[in-house]
């Protein structure tokens, strides 16, 4: 759960799990153009492979390849623990 | 200066020639024998007297690691523009061809990339006119 928090805990990897999220299995290329063309970073197409490797380390993102070409894809069983560890609840009036 | 000629590797010419001209809708211009090899060149059917495409023999051994590489990230060799890119991907995709990312609306343009079946990704593009921009609204 450590590596989560600190996969989170940056403002570009939540933009890269906010893009898969809205379209799930894209390649490094459609990545870093929709981050530059939608979000203006402008991020070295290697810092976004080192981001893709942080959230992918931490079960965040899951790659595939289909053809000759590597997918990322939005894992999001990692968010679910935490929402099992501490549920989301309406507070109770003592 | 005008840029009259640029190349793709290919990794088989008549096969390539099929793609690119059958399934994209190119002209051939220039297909003379070179030793077991073509010049082999194709040309928009819209500026006949335009750019020319150089259909490259891949056998250099450093055409694999590069364009594999180059390949599994995704990335595009070319980009030619087309004036209505869903109908492109829609008329592409009909024939078997295989987009690793389908229209995406990047703002000042639609881009999509498919596998031109002979090593390469090629990415199409529709610009949008200046006030269907998103960042003119």
């Amino acid at each position: 759960m450590v590596d989560v928090f600190r996969a989170l805990d940056d403002e570009t990897r939540r933009l890269v799990l906010d893009e898969l999220s809205a379209r799930d299995g894209q390649t490094l290329f459609e990545i870093c153009s929709v981050l530059t063309m939608r979000h203006g970073l402008s991020l070295t197409r290697q810092a976004i492979s080192q981001h893709l490797g942080v959230l992918e380390s931490a079960g965040l993102v899951v790659t595939e390849r289909r053809g000759r070409s590597k997918f990322h894809y939005f894992n999001p069983e990692p968010l679910a623990e935490i929402t099992g560890r501490w549920p989301t609840r309406k507070r109770t009036e003592q | 200066m005008k840029i009259a000629l640029t190349s793709l590797f290919v990794d088989d010419q008549r096969a390539a020639l099929a793609f690119y001209t059958e399934v994209l809708g190119f002209t051939k211009r220039h297909d003379i024998p070179l030793g077991d090899d073509f010049w082999l060149t194709v040309v928009s059917p819209d500026s006949p007297d335009g750019p020319e495409l150089l259909l490259e023999p891949s056998g250099h051994p450093a055409v694999k690691p590069y364009r594999d590489a180059l390949v599994e990230d995704g990335i595009p060799l070319a980009q030619f523009s087309v004036d209505d890119i869903e109908a492109e991907h829609a008329r592409l995709t009909g024939k078997g061809v295989v987009f690793t990312q389908p229209p995406t609306d990047i703002g000042t343009a639609v881009v999509a990339v498919f596998d031109d079946t002979c090593g390469n990704l090629i990415q199409l593009i529709e610009m949008k006119a200046p006030d269907q921009r998103a960042d003119a609204r």
